[in-house]
């Protein structure tokens, strides 16, 4: 597993990450999220000993990344999908890694077919598209059937399948009791995904919890309410402790279910055109959550 | 210990990881067309460009004029090509690390070899030893078929005479070592054409620049220019306002080894 202690990262004075402590469980699928520059990236590159953090730690199994024995064997991890040399082919690309941990050559077949490139390991990685380097570079986190995987945003510019494919993945991956870290900045995506979620904007903790813990605490229900007497059913609904907000005759009510509201409007004898509920989706809660953590917003909320 | 079984935690001897991280870097090598298209090219051209300035020059061999001008150096004047293979393992030692900056692949690489130092020192063995093996080929190569063509209008020399063997063997020397710097200089700057741009400067720009200034500058300065001086391997006989051959090539990997200890300072201690 992978643990965070009060960790910083500080680049030329301006803080990435600050004082985040987060564990990644083996087992489950947590997902990293966070809008863009909230430093999902330089957190994971930390716990892959390729920055040193400012203050406190990043350790995989109690070790440092630097002070693993076998490195692949213990962690796999896809950080950029292009990160392959364009003139090497797929199987001299996996070979190479899997010789540097002295890992069994067999290991560059497995994984080959394990992510259906078996049939263009001899073609040279600056001909693939986008997807199959998102394989090839799935191929060698694979590679030493590591315990611990990183993905860092694994579904970017994937087609559907493609995307289907990386969730399933991921899902099968924790299931055979591996820890899985997946940063995201879609929290549709995690929704589908993760168990597990670490929220962070502006490089601080936002939330830590299960998805479902997540999904209740931050969904509500806003049910909209078309009436000819907007203010007359406020005052009532006011009553039922709902909070209301009034507007060419909508009524955008909060805090009460849909059903309560029609039998208040009978008894108080309201006509009402139209009731419907609105749930808030994940995507709008999570935007909710990190309003004041995105690095550039844009100057009118597109909703 | 949590997610980490019993084999994870072997940990391999220092050895044992130093030469995984060559094999490593040694497929990585092998693997790249563009590697083995340069050298193939830069062999051809020269062997080639060798044969063809080896009779140019011993066209003009006088007997009369060798009493008082330089002594004619069959040896050296077979040699005339090596600039080429100098040229092309500078360019793929500095490669050899550099080409990793711009994918991300290096942080691939280092996901795997997390000791910086190991990566550095296996990517300067492995390259080291293609240079050494590269340089010794070609400078046998362009010694025997330089001798073949000088030996239609002067006299040529033989690995026999005192001094060839050294020049020869030493040229292939001499090339793994600039093949060393190279990768040290692609470890410092980590782009490919500042890396390529600092070692064509110090093999020919400035050596170039350095014949314009006066005397009294030139010829100190040309003496100890580290790369100047490691070609006197190519040489049989003594130069004028030159180190001998053995101290040339001295100089020149004592420049190498301060280039690699600022690389390997950069590269291990300053982050990412």
């Amino acid at each position: 597993m992978i643990v965070v202690e009060n960790m910083s990262k500080r680049f030329a004075g301006a803080k990435a990450v600050s004082d985040l402590s987060f564990v990644v469980r083996p087992g489950v699928v947590t997902g990293f999220l966070g809008p863009n520059g909230a430093g999902k990236t330089t957190t994971m590159r930390v716990i892959m000993g390729l920055e040193a953090p400012t203050s406190g730690r990043a350790t995989i199994g109690g070790f440092a990344y630097r002070d693993l024995p076998v490195p692949l064997k213990a962690v796999g991890a896809l950080l950029d999908a292009r990160a392959a040399h364009p003139g090497r082919d797929a199987r001299s690309h996996l070979a190479a890694l899997a010789a540097s941990n002295r890992l069994a050559k067999s290991r560059v077949d497995e994984v080959l077919g394990l992510v259906g490139l078996e049939t263009v390991a001899h073609r040279r990685a600056g001909t693939f598209s986008l997807g199959m380097g998102q394989r090839l570079g799935i191929a060698a986190a694979l590679l030493g059937d590591p315990a611990v995987l990183l993905f860092d945003e694994p579904t970017n510019g994937l087609d559907p399948e493609g995307i289907l494919w990386i969730r399933n993945l991921m899902r099968d991956l924790a299931a055979e009791g591996r820890a899985v870290l997946v940063s995201s900045h879609l929290m549709s995506e995690m929704a589908l995904t993760a168990d597990h979620l670490v929220v962070i904007g502006r490089g601080r903790l936002i939330a830590d919890e299960p998805l479902e813990a997540f999904v209740a605490r931050t969904s509500t229900e806003t049910v909209l309410v078309r009436t000819p007497e907007p203010n007359r059913l406020a005052a009532v609904l006011a009553g039922l402790g709902a909070y209301t907000t009034t507007g060419d005759g909508m009524l955008e009510v909060v805090g009460v279910e849909a059903s309560v509201i029609g039998d208040a409007a009978l008894a108080a004898g309201a006509a009402i055109h139209e009731l419907t509920p609105v749930r808030a989706s994940l995507e709008e809660a999570f935007m909710e959550l990190t309003r004041d953590c995105v690095e550039y917003a844009a100057a009118t909320a597109l909703r | 210990m949590t997610g980490l079984d019993a084999a994870v935690l072997v940990r391999p001897t220092r050895w044992a990881g130093f030469s995984a991280a060559c094999h490593s870097e040694w497929i990585k090598f092998r693997s790249l067309h563009s590697n083995r298209a340069a050298l193939t090219g830069a062999a051809v051209l020269t062997v080639a460009i060798g044969a063809l300035l080896a009779m140019a020059t011993s066209s003009h061999f006088h007997p009369g004029l060798v009493a008082g001008q330089a002594a004619w150096d069959p040896t050296s004047v077979s040699l005339m090509g090596i600039g080429v293979v100098e040229l092309a393992l500078a360019v793929l030692g500095v490669v050899m690390i550099s080409a990793e900056y711009p994918t991300g692949l290096i942080w691939v690489t280092l996901s795997a070899v997390p000791l910086r130092g190991r990566l550095l020192a296996a990517k300067t063995a492995v390259f080291a030893l293609v240079g050494l093996v590269v340089g010794e080929l070609l400078s046998f190569a362009a010694f025997a078929v330089g001798q073949v063509v000088i030996s239609g209008s002067a006299p040529t020399a033989s690995l026999g005479q005192p001094g060839v063997l050294r020049a020869v063997a030493g040229t292939g020397l001499f090339l793994a070592v600039i093949g060393m710097l190279g990768v040290a200089v692609g470890a410092l700057v980590r782009s490919t054409t500042g890396g390529v741009a600092v070692m064509v400067a110090l093999m020919f720009v400035l050596p170039g620049l350095g014949q314009v200034l006066p005397e009294s500058w030139r010829d100190p300065m040309l003496e100890f220019w580290p790369t100047q001086a490691g070609g006197q391997m190519l040489n049989v006989a003594p130069q004028a306002h030159a180190l001998g051959p053995w101290a040339g090539l001295g100089l020149l990997v004592g420049f190498t080894a301060l280039v690699g200890a600022a690389a390997a300072a950069r590269f291990v201690y300053a982050e990412s």
